[in-house]
Order: structure tokens, then sequence, then C-alpha cells
């Protein structure tokens, strides 16, 4: 506790809230950082696949035909490393079928078609209140309210909440730093709903006994830094700890580094230094969650990029599909070339409109020509410039070498498994080289060798 | 220099020699192991490409696996006529006979049946193309078409059709399994060349939902399982499934009314849609 304290007021000192490495895009928020949230008419139809989190997918519960109300349970967890999902919207379940998934799959989903004219009013809650829970109490209420981290990698909530055995947590981590260009969700929930912020930081720090939580938030973000700190509850030991801009400061094990200079070992989980991160929009999750007693059957995601002709902040239905979404922000201009879920440094690109907002979509990016243009790819020039930009120190020239050899046993060797994908190698390249796509490689080629091998 | 002076090295030098030769040839008549002198004449013949189709871990593991009477000649697929009878009479055996086993793909969507989602730029590879978003193709199951199989086909069996599908050839395939390897979709599959029925599919979709995403997918209209035998042919999970263990069942009459041709009959190479327009085209 004292160590983590002091290690935060030193950093306060020093002013030098950053990590090591790391690289600088342009961050390109302004599209949408000023557009309050706003709530997106339902669409005719919703797609939910029953795999919209890390860990097992959901267990169906509907069958075709089935009526269900807004908020009705539809799949069931598998296991505590999975999360029920809900319905977004009333309606009828036309068909359980494969659907495009964002991740560029097809993957089993429930397609509901929504009763017209119904007011869509949830059913009265679901959720438990949270006074008076024990903490095994709300990490069971979290997990039957489907919350997942609204970050990107949707990994249940609940299991964070639940640290392994024999670790001491001794500090919360809020991650406000969404360091990805484009994307503002987090800026509008920190901006719009401080006191959200807080009464879920409220609940976390409740469950997970501890007594000290840091709101990390960049620098390019002052309102938001302003308005959480002007709400700060006085019981509570919330500090809102300004950030360099720096990419990828929002990565879980950057801001752990920065915020409390400690550096997590490879392999091993925050909660053992000492640290639970969770994204912002996660929290307020949770907050929305006991407050109106319906489950996670919404969230905020960024609708932006040059190739959005009115780019906006929008509370989406899970389930709506992505071609409803533009076109409700005007569809794309004519000159677009590429739609980027996530942020457009580790977001994945999208061959299909079809293709549902999940609970892990982020944002909606459409980026053009200008932004995309296919680059020739030459030689590795050995500069190490990929070298100076890896947060985690990996060698991402010797890692890509590997990779177009087909060596995935010596990537695995030269710490593979520490990659996160964050793409800094591939954005300093001079050559061009696609190193993060030559990782991700490496791994589902390491995945499948393994699988073949049993 | 004098005499001795000079005679007391050479003779250190011819001490030491003769004391380790001496050793050297207790050791050799000590720890010899006797090796058949047939494996090196065998493994000579063998081709020597260490590909893997007998199921060995190399020509030479093969070779002694052939002197124990494991496994007839004819299990290596890769030699020829005129090697296979030289290998036989060196062992003294019969060549003996193996079924010819080729590999196939169940995939007929090339660029003119398939609809493309989108376009792919990135590494010219089908697993780094499966690994971010699928390559764009309509069809989740299809072909990728960036020849991972081809550059894996140590024997040059594989070529890249004008649509983008690899056509292999009975003719120089082993069945060595390295293209079974390589594709990250799992397309191919190892046969006998004498089953003739494929359905050139993997397509886990049905009716319209699979015909708009690839003119030559299988739509699980169920007609192919009403025209073969009964039995042979069972329609699952959106797909016609062949039942190989009844393959002696087999008649084109199945094939007759596919609507998508997804179901064909294969007499040696197979055959994609457009193909018989495009090489006549360029002659």
């Amino acid at each position: 506790m004292d160590r983590t304290r002091q290690a935060v007021q030193l950093t306060d000192m020093w002013r030098r809230s950053t990590f090591r490495h790391g690289v600088h895009p342009p961050d390109t928020k302004h599209l949408t950082a000023e557009i309050p949230i706003r709530r997106m008419p339902f669409p005719a139809e919703i797609v939910l696949p029953l795999r919209q989190h890390a860990g097992r997918p959901a267990r169906l519960l509907v069958e075709k035909g089935d009526h269900v109300e807004r908020g009705d349970k539809i799949a069931e967890a598998d296991g505590f490393i999975s999360v029920p999902i809900h319905a977004s919207a009333a309606g009828t379940v036309t068909d359980i079928c494969l659907w495009p998934h964002p991740d560029g799959s097809v993957a089993t989903a429930v397609r509901i078609v929504l009763d017209s004219y119904s007011p869509q009013i949830p059913r009265p809650r679901i959720v438990p209140r949270w006074e008076g829970l024990s903490p095994q109490q709300v990490v069971a209420a979290v997990q039957q309210a489907g919350v997942v981290g609204l970050g990107g990698a949707a990994f249940p909530t609940h299991v964070k909440l639940l640290p392994p055995e024999g670790v001491n947590v001794e500090l919360l981590l809020v991650n406000g730093a969404e360091c990805e260009p484009y994307l503002t969700t987090d800026h509008r929930v920190m901006v719009e709903y401080p006191e959200r912020v807080h009464f879920g930081i409220r609940v976390m720090m409740h469950t997970l006994g501890v007594d000290r939580a840091v709101i990390g938030v960049e620098k390019n973000k002052p309102d938001a830094i302003e308005a959480l700190d002007a709400t700060r509850p006085a019981d509570l030991d919330v500090t809102v700890l300004p950030l360099t801009v720096k990419y990828p400061q929002g990565a879980e094990k950057m801001l752990i580094r920065t915020v409390t200079g400690r550096e997590v070992p490879s392999g091993k989980l925050p909660a053992h230094v000492g640290t639970v991160v969770q994204n912002v929009g996660s929290i307020a999750a949770i907050a929305e969650v006991f407050e109106t007693g319906y489950p996670l059957i919404e969230r905020v995601v960024s609708v932006t990029g040059p190739a959005v002709r009115h780019p906006a902040n929008l509370i989406v239905p899970v389930g709506t599909k992505l071609r409803d979404v533009l076109e409700f922000c005007g569809g794309l201009t004519e000159d677009v070339a590429e739609i980027v879920l996530g942020g457009p440094m580790m977001g994945a690109c999208q061959p299909d409109l079809d293709a549902p907002v999940i609970k892990g979509t982020t944002g909606i990016v459409g980026l053009t020509h200008a932004e995309t243009k296919p680059r020739e790819a030459y030689p590795c020039i050995k500069c190490g410039r990929c070298l100076d930009a890896c947060p985690v120190y990996l060698n991402p020239q010797l890692l890509g070498a590997l990779a177009q050899a087909g060596r995935y046993e010596d990537m695995e060797k030269a710490r593979l498994m520490d990659c996160m994908l964050c793409g800094c190698c591939s954005y300093v390249c001079p050559s061009n080289l696609p190193l993060s796509q030559l990782f991700a490689l490496g791994k589902s080629g390491l995945r499948r060798r393994k699988d073949q091998a049993a | 220099m004098d005499l001795p002076s000079l005679l007391t090295p050479v003779a250190i030098l011819s001490g030491v020699g003769l004391t380790f030769g001496t050793l050297i040839a207790l050791a050799h008549w000590k720890l010899k192991v006797w090796e058949d002198p047939r494996i090196d004449e065998l493994s000579d013949i063998l081709p020597g490409a260490n590909c893997g189709a007998c199921g060995f871990a190399g020509c030479r593991a093969f070779a002694e696996a052939a002197i124990s009477g494991q496994v007839v000649p004819a299990e290596c697929t890769v030699m020829g006529s005129f090697e296979l009878e030289e290998f036989a009479v060196t062992l003294g055996v019969e060549a003996g006979e193996v079924e010819k086993r080729v590999a196939r793909l169940l995939c007929a969507g090339g660029s003119n049946v398939a609809v493309q989602k989108a376009d792919y730029y990135g590494v010219e590879s089908c697993a780094a193309a499966v690994a971010v978003s699928g390559g764009g193709k309509g069809c989740a199951w299809g072909c990728v078409g960036l020849a991972d199989c081809a550059v894996s086909c140590t024997f040059d069996a594989i070529r890249m059709n004008p649509f983008g599908l690899p056509v292999v050839d009975p003719d120089k395939c082993t069945a060595c399994n390295d293209c079974v390897v390589a594709c990250p979709l799992d397309l191919f599959v190892l046969m006998p060349q004498q089953h003739h029925l494929i359905v050139q599919c993997r397509n886990l979709l049905d009716g319209e939902a699979a015909t708009s995403v690839c003119s030559a997918a299988c739509n699980a209209c169920g007609r192919c399982v009403a025209d073969a035998e009964p039995g042979l042919i069972a329609m699952r999970a959106g797909l016609a499934v062949i039942d190989y263990e009844r393959i002696e069942l087999e008649n084109p009459a199945a094939i007759a009314r596919c609507p998508t041709n997804a179901i064909v009959w294969v007499e040696g190479a197979q055959v994609f849609p457009g193909l018989e327009l495009a090489e006549s085209e360029a002659r």
C-alpha cells in the first residue's frame, strides 16, 4: 500500500508521467471530441453473436420464433470466464444462424427483428441494487449483467473483480488514456458522466477492498480531467493523474508502468504487481448497470474518420449492424477505402458491413485513400527504429524476419507472446514492413501448429 | 642442426600418433555398430526428398522399414516406375501396390464465381490474410487464393489457375500432406484417386445465403442426396457430405441435378468453373 502511494507521489513530483518508447501518431480526435453523445434510433433488425467477449462463448437460451423483451437474457454464461448476452431490443427471434462477425470470421448469432412501434421499455430492474451486497454478490451481479471491458478486448469485468488467490491488490487504476487516434468514446463519457465514473469506482473499490484509485487521463483531454476532478467524492481517495500524450499510453501494462513505475512481469497479470486496471467506459457501465438495473445492452461508439459524412458519438444498441450505424451518420463519402473497428492502430479492418456492433466495439473509423494508400514494402534496412518504438522492448525486426521464414517456434523464443500487437513498429518502419500483421500471423500460426501437433 | 635433436620430436610425434591410432582402432573394433549395408544402397535409390508422404521420418527411415518388411516399396509414392523396380529388385521383394492418393481442394470459388467483399492489401500469404480479417472473400470458408499451398508444395504439383484457385496435378502429387498443413482454412484433403465424387465446397450456409456469396457453393438443396445411392450422401449443417466408407456406391447420377455444380465427378485433375473457357481463350 505504502509503496504504491510513494510511487504515485514520485511520478507526480517528477511530472514524468509516461513510459519509455512508444510513438506519437497524430491524434485526430477533433472530429468528434466536442460532439455530445446522442442516442441512435433502434434499427429494424439486430444481430447478436454468441461470442462477444474473451473466454467461452455464451450458451444459447432462445429458439427461433421466440419473442424477447428488451433486456431479456438470450444466452447464458458458459463457465466463469464468460458472460450472458441480453437482447438489446424487444422483438422476435427470426433465425439463429451463422453471421459475419466483426473479427472477420462467421459465428453463430441470434437475429432479432424488432417489434414495430414498440416503446422498447426494458423489464424492470434485472440487476439488484449494490448497497448491502457482499463482494461475491457484486461479482455475480456484474457477471449476470453481462459487463465486459469496453476498451476493445472485451474481457469479462467480473473476473477482474476477483483477483487470483494469494495476490494483494492495493491500487485501482482507471484507464482513461484513450491513446488510439480518432476515438473519443471514453473522452465523452468522462466529460458527460463524471459522476457515473466515480460511482463505478466506488463499487469497484468496495468489491476489491482497495482504498486508493488513480484515474489516468491523457493531457489532450483537459475538459475530461477538469470534469473528473470537480466531481471527485470527498470520502474516497481518488486521484486524477494527467498523462503524457503518447501511444500506447492506454495499454494496461504501459499505464501501470507510468503510474506506479512497476513493470508487470512477462506472462503475469496486473494483479501480481498489486493493481487492477479497468477501462473508464467499463467503470461507467458497471455504474449504469447498478443505477438503472438493466444489463449491458448498449454502448457508446465513436463513428468517426474522414470518410464518415457526419461523425458522431452514439449510444448504439449492441447488435446494430455497421451499415445501419453508418447510415445514421450520413453514410460514407465516395473516397472511402477502409472501415476499421476500434482505433486505426490496433483495430480490425472490416470486410463486411453486415457485421454487428458488439460489446467490444469502441469505434467505427472510416478512412479514405489518403490515409490508407497501400505502400510498397521494401526490405528491412536494419535501422533499429522499431526497437526504439517497441514499448515492451522486443526486437520487431528479428520477429518479422522469423515470421516471414515461417519459424514461429523461434518467434516464441524471441518473446512473441509479450507482443500486444500495438502496431508501433509498423508505424515507424521506413520500409513499410507490415510488422504487426506478421506478428498476428506468427501468433495464429503457432496456435495452429500446436493444434495440429495435439 | 644436429641429428639427435631432430629425432626427439619425430619420436614424440610418432609415439603420440601410434598411441592414438591404436586407441581409435580399438574403439572402432569395440564400439562398432553393424548396419545393414542395404540401407545406404536403398537410400540412394529413394528420391531423397524426405517429404514424409510415406509416414516415416525420411527416406532413410523408409529404407530401414522396407528392409524389416514393415512396408512394401510402392508405399513411397514419389519414386518413378524405374526406381521402384530397382528398389524391389535390390531388396528381392515384390514392388507391391498402393492406392494412389492425391490432394483435393474442397473449394470451387474462384474469383469468377465467388463474391469479393473487400480488397486485401498486406502480406501476400493466405495465413497472414486469415490472421487479420479473412482476405475479403464473401465466403468465410473459401480459398483465399494467395498460394500458400503452391509455395509449400515440394513437387511443384500445385499451380494457381487464372481465377486464383490452386489446381493439383495428380501425376505430380505424392500426397505428402504439405498443402494440407499449409492451408489456413483446411481446404485440402488427401483421398484415393479412385474416388470420383467430391463436394467442392465447405460453405456451411444454405439456400440463398450460400449462393449469394458464391455461385459454386453447395446450397444444401438435397438433390444429390436423393439421386445418389441411399446412404452415400447426407446433408449435414448446410453441406452435402459424402460417406467415403461407402464410396463403392458412387455413380455420376449424383451430380446430374446439382444447381451450382458444387458436387462434381472427377477424373484426373479437378476442374473448376470457368477453367475450360480460360484455357480456350489462352489458346
